[in-house]
């Protein structure tokens, strides 16, 4: 289990070494100057200079590498051009309102994609079964801020008949006027913990619609994944052997099926978190709920490049931890998987 | 059917969760959580605005975008204000002020009964700890990034020797004298700008506020900065949420018109769509730079739109280091064959001007004698024919993903514009870039531009602050040399009273225009939204609005 | 963006670890047996009607279209809070910027198909081609490049496509290249499984005792057996590029004429008139959805009617 374990992470380090060199050589690769990329519009001819020395664009490529990298060990990854935060704090100030939406996003996705997908894989071969898939297709192939905005017109706005529809909030994570302390920066717990039960309910309200859009992408893949898994498992011998014996449909379904089916899902939950990410930049933009997804969609129209830079790096990092934390686990579940 | 799927079971389930959900709408206008405080004369409420950014710090001497100095205007006062709803000096901290003969010495009367927030009183010493303190910047603090108003006010500080600030006095407990060593025409207009607020001595010390720490790249503002900001203004600091929203409180001990609102909340929405949605859906009690095309449906829907006078200038620029717009035929063609009226109706708000000239007609020195190209499409072929450029094609650079108050839809003025200049046979070349830092590194930092879409919002009423900015020497942006008319605005900027200035400065626009370095399109309406329970917002061309005189009924 | 396919070698729904050698047995069974299967299901036809009809109207816009395309003709009748609707000369009204709708839907299919087919090139060529080494050669060159390929994977497929865009500037020509570079791991990947799996097969075993060299055995014999799958992943990944253009016109990304006839651009600007002239974004953003489903129900199709573990 040891070496399983400390051969993946083997695997992971070179990784992200080699990210960290795309990403040094990226910053060099762009358009005019370096220097001016990591001022933005600070910057002057007096400032240039003093970057270009302070980061050493002037010596050997290989020491700047070392510098950069010394600076990143340290937990320096640089500060936004346009505020001066340092990156690190950014990315904090960010992940707890990304966090709550990906979770809710997921958590849509599972509740309805699940029995969806057993739903479809029962009915295999009649139109029923493709009319889900088809249906569950929706969420993937409608771009994804068109979507949020649809639904933002039709449940929180609401368009003329259809007006007693419009109950939710279009903006933020929280009602302004609503004076709530967060202590943990997850709005939701934050109410739950101080017992503002009006500030938890509210931010849950602003999470509805986010979270449905965003959880569209992940819903198709859970519908086709669990799908897939459902007719994997009902084509096995042991299922059909039960059902000769006579076992009722739903002890089948209920004991055998669907715990084998949930596996494949689970382990793909990992593989979902950049998908939801790049869905979080434009969900989170068109909700103004203040997370990671749309300090990137900031960084990026204001071309914010350290920010950029800083980002890429942690979430190469979240997203190997993820994937590492899945496959040790799967690797507990399934013995088959260490040994390959 | 036995069985009941599970399916079934968890739609069963989802459809509960959504009509309790839908059942439990509770009214998204809660009452502000604190009641009224002084008296009960306060209406009480909260007033929540939308901004387009977070406020990059709160101190104002360190700023210079306007989503911070519209927090600042709510903390801050400086000595002088502006008369409601234009761009002309009125007392403010100071109730009078006499400038003597030769221009150089100013010496203000102030209140007495001012305190800031701190409860420090504001006296004359406070006034000039405060200008001593932007005086004696040095280092970091002199980079024009971090303190770009006063760089250009009074173009120097203690250590340069450069500035035309020599020193402060306080004369008596409530009267100062402000001393420069040259004579400047536009002292106390410039001196209603936020970046000049008074700011509490005692809070400037506590807090550190000129550590400003890190460097060039890694600016860290001080504790003052982000979380104690100390003024005089109607409203205190708060909390700060950043990237989210700030919020102010109520100063009871204002010494002007109490706020009615008991706070005020400044709520960070940058996508311009989500902003009027919030409007529309009653999250928010208002929001700035309403979009053209939604004027009429917001007021369609009952929604309160209030029009700035526009103190903007919009215009359409040409590098004359393109050796074709040098030839001024060229240029005089293009300007012949701009109709400024439909690029008005196609992409700018109604009612917007067209402008004749590169400042708008409140600021000194705007004549009706300059001369005007009138839209004429033969001439416009005529000319270039003459200068042999039938074939020109040229590089047309707009920006994309900003929205200013003088250019709100840069995209549809660029292709209004390219279809009018291509009528005339010019081939244009589109070259987009993102706002900042790629488009006004290359349009005002580099030679490599063609013609280009670019503005102005004006700072004060001062006519140096349109023409002077933008011509007063050789720069990148219009990429020529033309020392008659540099000089003229070196002259102009140095005399000493309004009166004397306005000539000079009509002759100097009637020479811009002679000049053709550009075609100023118009002065585009720049126009807030707010819900119908909102009134008293008193908006100004120069954005100088402050919120105690608002009410937000339920 | 890795839409729905995991690509990860998950153990569910892989559609190379078993049946390409069964195939080789029964030779173009497998195909004649896929199309046979095809043809039954209702929503592979859709599929391939919708791809054929959105193949024919790109290739055919010139004939097609009423006039020319982004020109913004008609700009002076447009105002920022009103579009023409429909009428006589325009038979969809006008564009948010002046030109006519019709002639900007037709012209973005073109404009969408060319996205997607070179896109869909640049990260099948590149990652055929990694993944053919990695999986052919083996050894430590398999290790580097798909450690190469882990490290483009650990990055969001948007934020990749606009850090390449950044590096490369504004033009159409960029974005292309940056969605194709992020579908690369995509088929790296799926070239270097196919490859792996077969090369346990008996008939690779059999042709290398024969004494054929490697290359030979790859390129002849493994290669069309890899053929089902990556044609499979070539029609969903077109129906990828064809949205991840529309969000790249969100963030800002695309080419300098704001009136080029694109679907996603189109989708992007008029999302803002939606309540008052909603045909603006309802018809880019409904054909961009359809189009992408399309190639999406037949590359899905494919894939079942290639896998024989579906068949029941």
């Amino acid at each position: 289990m040891l070496r399983f374990v400390v051969r993946r992470l083997a695997l992971t380090v070179p990784v992200l070494v080699g990210l960290s060199i795309l990403l040094f050589l990226w910053v060099r690769a762009l358009p005019g100057d370096p220097a001016r990329a990591l001022l933005g519009q600070r910057a002057t001819a007096e400032s240039v200079e003093n970057v270009t020395r302070l980061y050493g664009f002037d010596r050997p490529l290989h020491e700047q590498y070392f510098t950069y990298i010394g600076a990143l060990l340290q937990g320096n990854f640089g500060s936004s051009t346009q505020t001066g935060q340092p990156v690190v704090e950014l990315f904090k100030n960010g992940f707890p309102a990304t966090a709550e939406l990906a979770f809710c996003a997921l958590l849509f996705a599972a509740v309805l994609g699940i029995p969806l997908g057993y739903f479809a894989a029962r009915r295999h071969g009649t139109p029923l079964d493709n009319l889900t898939v088809g249906a569950s297709l929706m969420g993937v192939v409608i771009p994804v801020f068109f979507l949020a905005y649809l639904l933002k017109l039709v449940f929180a706005i609401g368009i003329g008949p259809l007006d007693f529809l419009g109950v939710f909030p279009t903006a933020g994570r929280q009602d302004a006027r609503i004076a709530a302390t967060h202590p943990t920066g997850f709005y939701v717990l934050d109410g739950i913990l101080t017992r503002e039960w009006d500030a938890a309910w509210n931010a849950l309200k602003h999470l509805v619609l986010p979270a449905v859009a965003l959880g569209t992408i992940p819903l198709a893949i859970i519908v086709r994944i669990t799908r897939a898994a459902v007719l994997d498992v009902t084509g096995e011998d042991y299922v059909r052997t039960a059902e000769a014996k006579g076992l009722l449909q739903g002890t089948i379904s209920r004991r055998h099926v669907l715990r084998n089916a949930l596996l494949p899902v689970v382990t793909t939950v990992g593989l979902q978190a950049g998908l939801l990410l790049s869905g979080a930049v434009l969900t989170e933009t068109v909700f103004a709920r203040n997370g990671l997804g749309s300090t990137l969609f900031n960084a990026i129209t204001l071309l914010d490049y350290p920010v950029l830079q800083g980002f890429i790096l942690a979430i190469a990092l979240m997203y190997a931890l993820i994937n590492l934390t899945v496959d040790v686990l799967y690797g507990v579940i399934d013995p088959r998987v260490r040994v390959s | 059917m036995r069985r009941t799927s599970r399916s079934v079971r968890a739609a069963a389930l989802l459809g509960a969760v959504a009509v309790a959900l839908a059942g439990c709408a509770d009214s998204d206008r809660d009452n502000g959580a604190g009641a009224g405080g002084g008296g009960g004369e306060q209406s009480g409420g909260t007033f929540v605005f939308a901004a387009s950014s977070d406020p990059v710090a709160l101190d104002p001497a360190f700023a210079s975008d306007g989503e911070t100095f519209r927090v600042a205007r709510q903390i801050f006062e400086g000595l002088v204000g502006t008369e409601p709803g234009t761009a002309d000096p009125a007392p403010l901290l100071a109730e009078e002020w006499e400038t003597s003969d030769d221009g150089l010495e100013t010496t203000f009367t102030l209140r007495e009964d001012v305190q800031f927030h701190d409860g420090e009183p504001f006296n004359a010493e406070a006034v000039c700890f405060n200008f001593d303190r932007w005086h004696n910047w040095t280092g970091l603090l002199q980079s024009e990034n971090i303190t770009y108003y006063y760089g250009k006010i009074f173009r120097g500080y203690a250590d340069t020797g450069t500035g035309i600030y020599e020193s402060c006095e306080a004369e008596d407990e409530f009267t100062a004298t402000i001393t420069l060593n040259a004579p400047f025409a536009g002292f106390i207009q410039a001196m209603s700008l936020p970046a000049f607020s008074m700011q509490s001595p005692a809070a400037l010390e506590e807090h550190d506020a000129d550590n400003v720490q890190g460097t060039e790249d890694d600016v860290r503002f001080s504790a003052y900065a982000t979380e104690h900001p100390t003024g005089t203004g109607p409203f205190v600091f708060e909390s700060w949420e950043r990237g989210q929203q700030v919020t102010l409180a109520r100063f009871d001990d204002y010494w002007g018109e109490v706020a009615q609102i008991d706070r005020a909340i400044v709520r960070t929405i940058s996508d311009g769509n989500a902003r009027r949605q919030a409007l529309q859906n009653g999250e928010i009690d208002g929001y700035d730079l309403v979009a053209p095309g939604d004027l009429q449906s917001l007021e369609d829907a009952g929604f309160q739109i209030e029009n700035r006078a526009p103190f903007n200038i919009l215009y359409l620029a040409m590098n004359q280091a393109v050796p074709e717009l040098a030839d001024i035929r060229v240029r005089q063609a293009i300007a012949h064959a701009i109709d400024k009226d439909a690029v008005i109706s196609q992409s700018l708000p109604e009612g917007s001007e067209v402008a004749t000239q590169f400042m708008p007609d409140t600021v000194a020195g705007h004549t009706d004698d300059v001369t005007t190209y009138e839209f004429d499409q033969d001439r416009a072929r005529e000319l270039l024919a003459e200068a042999g450029a039938e074939n020109l094609t040229l590089q047309f650079n707009y920006p994309t993903g900003v929205s200013r108050p003088y250019m709100p839809t840069p995209e549809e003025t660029f292709v209004a514009i390219r279809s009018q200049l291509e009528a005339v046979g010019i081939t244009i070349t589109p070259v987009a870039d993102q706002w900042s830092p790629n488009y006004l590194d290359r349009v005002t930092g580099s030679e490599d531009h063609g013609i280009h879409l670019l503005g102005w919002t004006g700072d004060y009423n001062d006519s140096d602050n349109f023409v002077g900015v933008f011509f007063g020497k050789q720069t990148d942006e219009w990429g020529f040399d033309n020392p008659e008319l540099f000089s003229a605005l070196e002259e102009a900027r140095g005399i000493a009273t309004r009166e004397d200035q306005t000539p000079a400065y009509e002759e100097i626009n009637k020479m811009i225009a002679d000049f053709v370095p550009g075609v100023p399109i118009a002065h585009p309406v720049p126009s807030l939204a707010f819900a119908p329970e909102v009134s008293g917002y008193q908006a100004s061309p120069v954005q100088d609005e402050v919120w105690n005189t608002v009410t937000v009924s339920e | 963006m890795t839409l729905i396919a995991p690509g990860s070698g998950s153990p569910v729904g892989d559609p190379f670890d078993g049946p390409t050698a069964h195939a080789e047995e029964r030779g173009t069974s497998l195909w004649r047996g896929a199309f046979a299967r095809l043809r039954r299901d209702p929503f592979a036809i859709l599929g391939a009607v919708i791809v054929l009809t959105f193949v024919i109207v790109a290739l055919a816009a010139p004939l097609l279209a009423p006039y020319e395309p982004a020109r913004a003709q008609w700009g002076n009748q447009v105002t920022p809070g009103s579009v023409p609707g429909p009428s006589a000369e325009h038979l969809l009204g006008l564009d948010a910027f002046g030109s006519d709708l019709l002639t900007q839907l037709i012209y973005g299919a073109r404009q969408s198909l060319l996205i997607g087919v070179v896109s869909t090139l640049i990260g099948l060529s590149v990652g055929a081609t990694i993944g053919l080494l990695a999986g052919g050669i083996g050894g430590w060159i398999d290790v580097l490049l798909m450690r190469f390929v882990d490290i483009l994977l650990s990055i969001p497929s948007l934020l990749l496509a606009v850090s390449i865009a950044a590096a490369l500037g504004r033009t159409s020509t960029s974005v292309m290249i940056a969605i194709g570079v992020a579908q690369v791991p995509i088929f790296a990947r799926l070239l270097r499984g196919s490859l792996l799996a077969q090369r346990e097969a008996d008939y690779v075993l059999a042709a290398t005792s024969l004494g054929l060299r490697r290359r030979r055995v790859v390129m002849n014999h493994m290669l069309p057996n890899s053929l089902g799958p990556v044609i499979v992943q070539a029609t969903l990944v077109l129906a990828t590029a064809i949205i991840e253009v529309a969000a790249l016109s969100y963030l800002g990304l695309g080419e300098p004429n704001p009136t080029v006839a694109e679907w996603g651009r189109m989708l992007v600007k008029s999302q803002d008139r939606l309540e008052t002239s909603p045909q603006l974004a309802l018809l880019p953003g409904t054909l961009i959805a359809v189009t992408a489903l399309g190639f999406t129900l037949l590359g899905e199709a494919l894939r079942e009617a290639l896998d024989p573990k579906f068949r029941r």
